[in-house]
């Protein structure tokens, strides 16, 4: 498989660069950020997105796809990333829409999957419990009771968890937290009683929510996949959505990378244009190489994905470790090297940072990840 | 079948025929054939295995045949070089006349050099070495002071050159002499073939931290080389040079995978010290920085398998090319760090007490710091990125 994306491929990704430059520059997210807009993303912008066929890149034709594969949903991404584009694409069709994928009976993933790529319905997955991702820690208890469930628990950093139509609740149903086996997914109804979902608004102006489940009772068909088994599922379906978002953030590092070296061709102190100076010219030269190597595992890991690949998730965590360091790097150099009007709100260098760390932490970073691929790696 | 499939199936035929046993694994120092009027091979097989490959000009797979090549294209030398790789194949003979000399005449040389020298390369018959740097001259090679003044026919050469590897083992020296020393520096020098054993030519060993001394200081006093030896013009032989840079650019990035070592990396070393039963490297922090160096050399490694694919997608960008030799060599400098922080004492011994393994891996660490170095240093090489990647300004 080539570690270039192909004739198709591309052309989708062109179709992404165009929409977000035409219709979601920048300034899109200052405005839904200063009108502190109640949805924290565009409903026009998405039916549009949804109208050019994003929805659906992932999913297969029966449910309403194109069947065109993570790798072409990726190069889309990584266009938005560049923008900064705010949109339900990793949370209700990257990470929710693979795991219906995954996890789903023949009812659910046609009641559901056509829904999300259409642009009908928003899904989110509500995983995070503690400051830092870790899936297999979950605790959020899901009870056995007469005909259903009874989940009681907290979840945070629930993407777009305030506008979602449908959570995906992961939670346990035997065992301990720290443990892969009796993690079960359940579907919630937001409105459904006992169901509390509160908006948080983080640095990066995009869209969470907090989530408290007191005593809420789900019937048996709200289980997704099977009972204390939702582990795999879940970490196949995280893969997609982790490479995704890697994808993204390849697409802002390249372009505060890129910001950042066409000030230093316009910037003069001392009567000369500072990209003259040697200091500033390494920092921005060794910014390169690291932009490149993020490239090429990038590709790398999609390539893995996308083929089935024994050592896809081992590289899918080396992919989303790597672009979240190179993301630190190069959002703080970028604020840096722009001196003064770097850390002021008007120029968008720190918008860029301000979403570089939380997509840093989000669905894992660094640590998590190298940590996860030795254990993957067999050491 | 395909013409490729055909191709491959004839090489692997012939490789699985004709390469011995003991010629599929990665060779020692010691040994490596590398080739000259002295000739010496460690073993018979090493002898058998040369000869073959010699005939069938695959020392030299993507020369033309008239030169001692197989006359494969890029294709043909890709499908050769993974099958080669496929049985762990040793190269036949290492060489500087193989990785700069050669291209550099194939493509500056004129007919009759071309005829002279690219035959005894591929042959092995001519060891060849590189009179590039200085005392005076490292970075800011243009710099370079060594002269050469007309008499006649000739060129009477007279300073010295450093780091020039094995020149007391080579029979041939490429050299960059100042010809001009009123023109701007890059205006002024030439790129000039001739005999080590030219009277008035001495090389005097250098030893490195590692103990080796395969560099040399070489002495030129009063040298004659006849003009025609100049490859390319006069004065012009910067642009020569550069060209030969980027071959030693490219060869020194995949210095890593070729290079004999230790044969340990910082997983086995980290499972070695620091692993319970199941291999599980029990110190979290080491497990992070192994995780680390195995995604970026991956990621290194298989950047160049990026650049070949865009190229194929006609969408090449010949830039990343640039990349290799700084994130490599630097890689390759932490890896080794890595590793010694991990085995402690036993990747630091160098004598008693410690085994030919472990002694090798002190020198691995050590031989790690002259590749950023050498063939332009690390900061030579974010220079170039900055001017000819990044387009910044020159002052």
């Amino acid at each position: 498989m080539s570690l270039a994306f192909n004739e198709e491929q591309r052309s989708l990704k062109d179709t992404a660069r165009d929409f977000a430059r035409d219709n979601t520059p920048v300034e899109a997210l200052r405005q839904l950020r200063d009108t502190q807009d109640e949805l924290g993303y565009s409903k026009e912008h998405w039916a549009q997105m949804v109208e050019l066929g994003f929805g659906g890149v992932i999913f297969p034709e029966a449910y309403s796809g194109f069947d065109f594969g993570v790798k072409g949903l990726a190069g889309c991404m990584e266009e938005f990333g560049r923008t900064l584009t705010v949109s339900p694409l990793l949370s209700s069709v990257a990470l929710s829409g693979s795991l219906i994928l995954e996890a789903g009976n023949e009812a659910q993933k046609s009641k559901w999957l056509p829904a999300i790529a259409m642009g009908e319905k928003l899904v989110s997955v509500a995983l995070e419990e503690t400051s830092r991702h870790n899936p297999q820690a979950t605790a959020l208890s899901a009870e056995k009771v007469a005909d259903g469930y009874k989940l009681n628990g907290k979840k945070t950093l629930v993407i777009d968890g305030h506008v979602a139509d449908l959570l995906l609740v992961v939670a346990r149903t035997s065992g301990q937290a720290g443990e892969q086996d009796g993690i079960s997914l359940f579907l919630v109804d937001p409105e459904a009683q006992g169901v509390d979902v509160q908006r948080t608004v983080l640095t990066d102006s995009r869209n969470y929510a907090r989530l408290e489940l007191s005593d809420v009772v789900v019937a048996q068909d709200a289980l997704l996949g099977e009972e204390g088994q939702g582990f795999a599922p879940l970490d196949k379906a995280l893969d997609v959505a982790r490479i995704c978002l890697a994808a993204e953030m390849f697409g802002s590092i390249q372009e505060a990378f890129e910001r950042t070296v066409e000030y230093f061709k316009e910037r003069k102190q001392f009567g000369v244009l500072i990209g003259t100076f040697q200091a500033l010219q390494h920092r921005a030269a060794h910014m390169y190489t690291e932009v490149q190597v993020c490239k090429t595992i990038l590709m790398d890991a999609l390539n893995a994905l996308e083929s089935g690949a024994d050592n896809a998730p081992a590289l899918v965590s080396g992919a989303k470790a790597k672009i979240s360091e190179v993301a630190e790097l190069v959002s703080n150099e970028a604020v840096q090297l722009h001196g003064g009007i770097g850390v002021t709100d008007e120029l968008d260098i720190g918008l860029f940072l301000k979403r570089a760390r939380l997509s840093q932490i989000l669905l894992g970073d660094e640590r998590f990840h190298y940590q996860r691929y030795a254990t993957l790696s067999g050491f | 079948m395909s013409d490729s499939k055909a191709f491959r199936q004839e090489i692997r035929a012939w490789l699985e025929e004709n390469c011995p046993e003991s010629m599929r694994s990665k060779a020692k120092p010691e040994e490596q054939v590398w080739g000259g009027r002295n000739i010496q091979f460690p073993s018979e097989d090493a002898r058998v295995w040369f000869e073959r490959c010699v005939e069938k000009g695959y020392c030299v797979p993507d020369w033309p045949k008239e030169y001692g090549g197989a006359g494969f294209d890029q294709k043909q030398t890709r499908i050769f070089q993974q099958e080669m790789t496929r049985l762990n194949c040793r190269p036949p003979q290492v060489n500087l006349g193989i990785w700069m000399a050669g291209p550099a005449i194939l493509e500056f040389g004129t007919e009759e050099q071309k005829r002279e020298h690219l035959p005894k390369i591929a042959r092995g018959e001519i060891r060849w070495c590189q009179g590039y740097s200085e005392p005076g001259a490292g970075s800011d090679l243009a710099g370079l002071q060594c002269k050469a003044e007309s008499d006649g026919d000739e060129y009477v050469i007279n300073g010295s050159k450093i780091w020039t590897s094995y020149a007391d083992h080579s029979d041939w020296i490429y050299c960059l002499v100042r010809t001009d020393s009123d023109a701007p520096k890059h205006n002024g020098i030439t790129f000039l073939l001739f005999d080590m054993a030219s009277e008035g030519v001495e090389a005097k060993p250098i030893e490195l931290i590692t103990g080796e001394t395969h560099f040399c200081q070489t002495f030129f006093d009063n040298v004659r080389v006849p003009k025609k030896n100049a490859l390319g013009e006069e004065n012009k032989g910067w642009t020569v040079a550069k060209r030969v840079l980027e071959f030693e650019r490219d060869m020194m990035s995949d210095m890593e995978s070729t290079a004999v070592n230790s044969g340990q990396s910082p997983r086995s070393i980290g499972q070695k010290f620091l692993g319970d039963e199941d291999g599980r490297v029990t110190d979290e922090v080491f497990r992070h920085a192994i995780a680390k160096h195995e995604v970026q050399r991956r990621g290194l490694e298989m950047s160049q398998q990026r650049m070949i694919d865009e190229y194929m997608q006609g969408i090449g960008d010949p830039r990343i090319a640039m990349i290799f030799k700084y994130v490599g060599t630097e890689e390759e400098k932490s890896k080794y760090e890595l590793m010694v922080k991990m085995a402690g004492e036993h990747s630091l011994g160098w004598g008693e007490g410690y085994t030919e393994n472990e002694i090798q891996m002190t020198k691995d660490w050590m031989g790690a710091k002259t590749h950023s170095i050498a063939g332009g240093t690390s900061e030579i090489q974010l220079n170039i990125i900055a001017k000819r990647a990044l387009g910044l300004p020159e002052k």
